[in-house]
């Protein structure tokens, strides 16, 4: 217990960069999802073809290698960034795909006839999507999107292994660093995690009571 | 249906020309075949035993590159296992009739003490917590941390304090990071969780230097010699020693003589060359035996 306490500044910093990765990353990648998503619903065959593809290799491919691929590939492309960056991008890409086959289960979710509708007034695709269609998706999908959420949080230790000093790699050193006292450090990496997912469980919880669409 | 199976036969016939192409390039190798069929030795001792049965068992690493790594053909190779060969020779026994076990860092100790190796030569550290349990013979070489660079050392860094402002790599909580974090605060420590990952970082120019044993560092040069290079001026001490059962004063008498001669006749430095010396940048002098 000792080893913990006597490391929290240690503990604090690998905390700070895991909630800055996760926040970060989660909100590119629910952009970069909803868009993914809205390309698999458009009329647009090229578009649709585009959005599967990446969805299917990206979600198929371990993380572990889409971080590879971010810090070792780019680089020699000529990309030059930190490794905190690297990492964004790969949690970003990752994630994005799941959280595009969330939303696309919710848009598929609104009636067919609130699109049909939609454009018969008028909207053109990208109208009748921001007003009349993903407003009502999302709040079909709050839980899932919540999932993905907590499973980038999880992810983002693999960063550890890339660079980035964040809650996993801080354990990682601190054990070996305590060989007598390696339980109590994983435990209190541990509760870390616990300290930022469940929050999210919560929230979620709460967010799906105020938005949800009586049916 | 017809050309398809002739595609998968031309593919399963490649890899089969591929696989005996590489299995080919490897013959002979074996350095140290020196034998001194005339020794003997007193009633009861360790090397009567071995010498009088023939053969003996050798506890090395299996990976590690330069110094025991298993080839092809199943056999380690590198400046342990030649050390190995060279104590065997002594005793009176072929290179053949060694035994290789792997021993890697957590099992060392176990191995000598239940008896299922006689010896160990697996870059063995010498130090006072293991003294407790088993006897050290050598050292035979003195490795430490050391830095590696790409290769023309572009940034002109000649040792650990040079590396102040600079991106250096290690493991995450090893003890060369640990002694980068607390003795080198200037450095600009960036952890892996293994070291191809930190060359792969020095490849792309993501890092300027990498460090840890130079040992851990030669392996890594020897796999890619055009990119990287060692600075070669090691900064902490690792003596390597040569393990075997506590008590024994008789058999570590023997490896100690037995490296002196070595050492004397330039058969360590010839080992040397033949391994490790072909990717270090200069020779290592014998470092003094330690009789204690």
């Amino acid at each position: 217990m000792d080893a913990v306490l006597d490391n929290l500044d240690a503990f604090r910093e690998g905390f700070v960069a895991t909630v800055a990765l996760t926040v970060v990353s989660s909100l590119l990648a629910l952009l970069l999802g909803t868009l993914l998503a809205a390309m698999r619903v458009s009329p647009v065959p090229t578009l649709r073809a585009a959005g599967a593809t990446y969805v299917e290799i990206v979600r198929n491919t371990p993380l572990t290698l889409v971080f590879f691929f971010a810090v070792f590939v780019l680089p020699q492309l000529d990309v030059r960034l930190s490794f905190f960056a690297f990492a964004v991008i790969a949690v970003t890409v990752y994630h994005a795909a799941f959280f595009c086959e969330a939303v696309r289960s919710g848009i598929n979710a609104v009636g067919v006839g609130q699109a049909e509708a939609a454009r018969s007034i008028g909207l053109t695709f990208t109208q009748s999507m921001r007003l009349v269609v993903l407003p009502q998706a999302f709040r079909t999908v709050v839980p899932p999107l919540i999932n993905v959420v907590i499973a980038l949080t999880k992810n983002t230790s693999i960063a550890a292994a890339f660079g980035v000093v964040e809650l996993t790699a801080v354990a990682t050193r601190l054990a070996n660093a305590n060989s007598d006292a390696v339980i109590a450090i994983f435990l209190g990496s541990a509760v870390c995690y616990l300290a930022l997912t469940l929050p999210s469980g919560w929230l979620a919880g709460r967010l799906e009571r105020r938005v949800a669409v009586a049916r | 249906m017809r050309t398809r199976w002739s595609g998968v036969l031309g593919v399963v016939l490649a890899l089969t020309l591929a696989l005996a192409a590489c299995g080919g390039d490897d013959e002979g190798g074996d350095g140290g075949g020196q034998v001194n069929e005339g020794a003997s030795f007193a009633e009861g001792t360790t090397m009567a035993r071995l010498k009088d049965a023939g053969k003996v068992t050798v506890g090395t690493k299996f990976d590690q590159p330069l110094f025991g790594l298993k080839n092809l053909e199943g056999k380690p190779e590198g400046f342990d296992v030649e050390i190995a060969k060279l104590i065997a020779g002594e005793m009176g026994i072929a290179a053949d009739s060694i035994t290789w076990v792997e021993t890697v860092s957590a099992n060392r100790e176990p191995f000598i003490q239940q008896g299922k190796v006689d010896f160990v030569v697996a870059t063995y550290t010498i130090n006072d917590e293991r003294k407790q349990t088993v006897d050290f013979a050598g050292p035979y070489y003195e490795a430490g941390q050391d830095i590696m660079v790409a290769k023309g050392n572009p940034e002109g860094i000649g040792g650990p304090d040079d590396l102040a402002g600079k991106k250096v790599c290690s493991v995450t909580g090893s003890t060369p990071a640990e002694n980068i974090r607390t003795n080198y605060p200037d450095a600009d420590l960036t952890e892996f969780d293994v070291y191809s990952k930190c060359a792969e970082a020095l490849k792309n120019g993501q890092v300027q230097a990498v460090t840890t044993d130079n040992v851990i560092l030669l392996g890594l040069i020897s796999q890619d010699e055009e990119a990287f290079e060692l600075v070669g001026k090691p900064f902490t001490e690792e003596p390597y020693g040569i393990g075997l059962k506590k008590g024994d004063t008789e058999f570590r008498n023997f490896i100690n003589d037995t490296l002196q001669k070595a050492y004397d006749d330039g058969r360590w430095l010839a080992a040397w060359d033949a391994t490790a010396g072909k990717v270090a940048p200069e020779k290592p002098t014998p470092p003094t035996i330690d009789r204690y």
